[in-house]
């Protein structure tokens, strides 16, 4: 179990950013994590595998937990050894490396399975390993994030912290990135799922969080969000109650709305 | 054509050393894009050091240096761990000083342990030749060449097939992805600093061998820095080739600038150096193999 308990961020010392955040990602489950851009939704995530230093945050409340130990103040080496690990939002792929340097990369905090994590990470994506010796920097889009993925997988995590797989990817990428995002859960790893593209996240997860600045504004299970009525207005494009488009005014009316009330 | 040749070899020879030196030099920018300008320091202590096991404690030359490479190497973690971890995330200009008077710190210690004398390192080449054909070569040169190459050879394949040398690689390209896949960043900087230092002692050791180790080697190490700059900064084959490039046309400034280019005066090879940078640099502002900025104007 990956808790959350009360977090709250401030970079640079000034800058509040999370504002008192709790969540669980239960084991071997998917957890959707959606909000606008700006929410904090990376944040949090950079909270969890220990990346906030990089960026001049810090936390200042509340804790991170693993099975009950808390990680929030471990190096992000250590965070990786406790099964904690975090993909970063536009694949960060090594582009001068070959695609396999890059998986060995990902590998280095168990250098022990290495063989085995390789021949899974090659099962999952046979794409890569169909380009194991390429230039990481000249596959396409949908195959870096594919091995940024498999990177990830590399030091076997048991939490997956994926933000944004979908970036920038074709709508039929997209799905092929959902299905094996869903097969590499299938095999047993919990997937923590940070998206805008909302209805892709909750087709797959269980439990989804809404962020609005530094908040989780609602905290349901997948199918119930879907089916909510401010949730398909806003996340999902829908168009809410009625269907007809929208005039000015409606608009204004959306800006009232939008203040989350559970 | 002779005098050619033998100019060459002894290019090769003292390039070889700028090469080690500038390799340190471009190790540490790499990996935690700082400029360390300590090099020529830790290059005389770490050359102290083997004069002192192999002379003063009478040890074997080779365990001398070696023990005198891992000493230094000490030196530089104890460095990064203690006066450049705490600069992490200050300007880089701040860092740069910093280093400017750690090498004169180091320097200063250095010179004392040394003292005023010339002190012998004990190493087996002295001052013999080997001669082939026409060709008069010491036989500290041709260590120098050779060492070099195995040192150099090495470190390239540390780099590229062990797991460290890769993660290190990591770590110059992207600090913070190298740190999401559970890279000890830290460590790697620690590991740049004790290879440069290590670098740095094998640098000193050649530079010394045969005519004796003096605090004037000092000086001549400072002229590493050009070789970094005209390879480029963050490149390590182009610290290679910049090492070679300085080595070289010092060598030939020596053997042919008293016939041709009498007017510049004596020892305008200890000048040689900056000038080849100037117009390196003229030409390519970001050196022979480094990388281009690229800026929006």
């Amino acid at each position: 179990m990956l808790e959350v308990a009360n977090l709250e961020v401030v970079y640079h010392d000034v800058v509040l950013v999370l504002r008192g955040i709790s969540f669980r990602v239960p084991d071997g489950k998917i957890v959707a994590l959606l909000g606008a851009n700006g929410a904090g939704k990376t944040t949090v995530l950079r909270a969890i595998s220990g990346l906030l230093d990089v960026h001049h945050g810090d936390i200042t409340k509340g804790e991170v937990r693993v099975d009950g130990t808390p990680t929030h103040k471990l190096t992000p080496t250590a965070i990786v050894g406790t099964g904690v690990t975090q993909v970063m939002e536009g694949r960060r792929i090594f582009a001068e490396f070959t695609v396999e340097e890059n998986l060995r990369v990902g590998a280095h905090s168990s250098p022990g399975e290495r063989t085995d994590n390789l021949s899974r990470v090659f099962d999952l994506f046979p794409v890569l390993k169909e380009r194991r010796k390429h230039t990481a920097g000249y596959l396409s889009g949908g195959e870096q994030q594919m091995l940024a993925m498999g990177r990830g997988l590399m030091s076997n995590p048991r939490f997956l912290l994926l933000d944004e797989p979908s970036l920038g990817l074709a709508p039929l990428l997209v799905q092929q990135i959902r299905d094996l995002i869903v097969e590499i859960n299938s095999q047993g790893t919990a997937i923590l799922l940070v998206e805008q593209n909302a209805t892709m996240a909750l087709s797959i997860a269980e439990h989804g969080f809404i962020m609005e600045t530094g908040k989780i504004v609602m905290d349901k299970p997948a199918d119930e969000l879907m089916r909510n009525e401010d949730v398909q207005e806003f996340y999902l494009g829908l168009g809410g109650a009625g269907t007809e488009r929208k005039s000015f005014r409606d608009i204004k009316h959306y800006k009232r709305r939008k203040r989350w009330l559970s | 054509m002779t005098e050619f040749l033998q100019a060459t070899i002894n290019g090769f020879a003292t390039g070889a050393i700028y090469a080690l030196l500038a390799l340190g030099f471009v190790i540490i920018y790499k990996s935690s894009e700082v400029l360390s300008f300590a090099q020529s320091g830790l290059m005389i202590l770490g050359a102290f050091w083997v004069v002192y096991f192999s002379t003063v404690l009478e040890l074997n030359f080779w365990v001398a240096l070696l023990l005198g490479i891992i000493l230094s190497a000490l030196i530089g973690v104890v460095i990064e761990r203690s006066m450049l971890r705490p600069m992490v995330g200050k300007p880089a200009f701040s860092v740069a000083i910093l280093t400017i008077g750690l090498n004169i710190a180091l320097t200063v210690i250095g010179f004392d342990l040394i003292g005023v004398e010339i002190r012998s390192l004990g190493d087996p080449w002295g001052i013999q030749v080997v001669q082939m054909g026409d060709l008069v070569v010491s036989r500290k040169d041709l260590a120098t060449i050779v060492s070099s190459v195995i040192v150099v050879g090495s470190l390239l394949a540390f780099f590229r097939y062990t797991r460290f040398g890769l993660a290190m690689r990591a770590t110059a390209i992207d600090q913070e992805t190298a740190l999401a896949q559970g890279i000890p960043v830290a460590r790697v900087f620690a590991v740049a600093w004790a290879i440069a230092a290590g670098l740095a002692t094998i640098a000193g050791v050649f530079l010394g061998a045969g005519t004796g180790v003096s605090a004037a080697i000092g000086v001549r190490a400072i002229r590493a820095l050009p070789a970094a700059v005209i390879g480029g900064l963050d490149s390590i084959p182009g610290a290679i080739v910049g090492g070679l490039i300085i080595g070289l046309a010092e060598s030939y400034t020596v053997t042919y600038q008293s016939e041709y280019l009498a007017f510049l005066g004596q020892n305008f090879s200890t000048a040689v150096a900056y000038v080849v940078m100037f117009l390196v640099l003229l030409v390519r502002p970001y050196g022979i193999f480094g990388t281009r900025e690229v800026v929006r104007v």
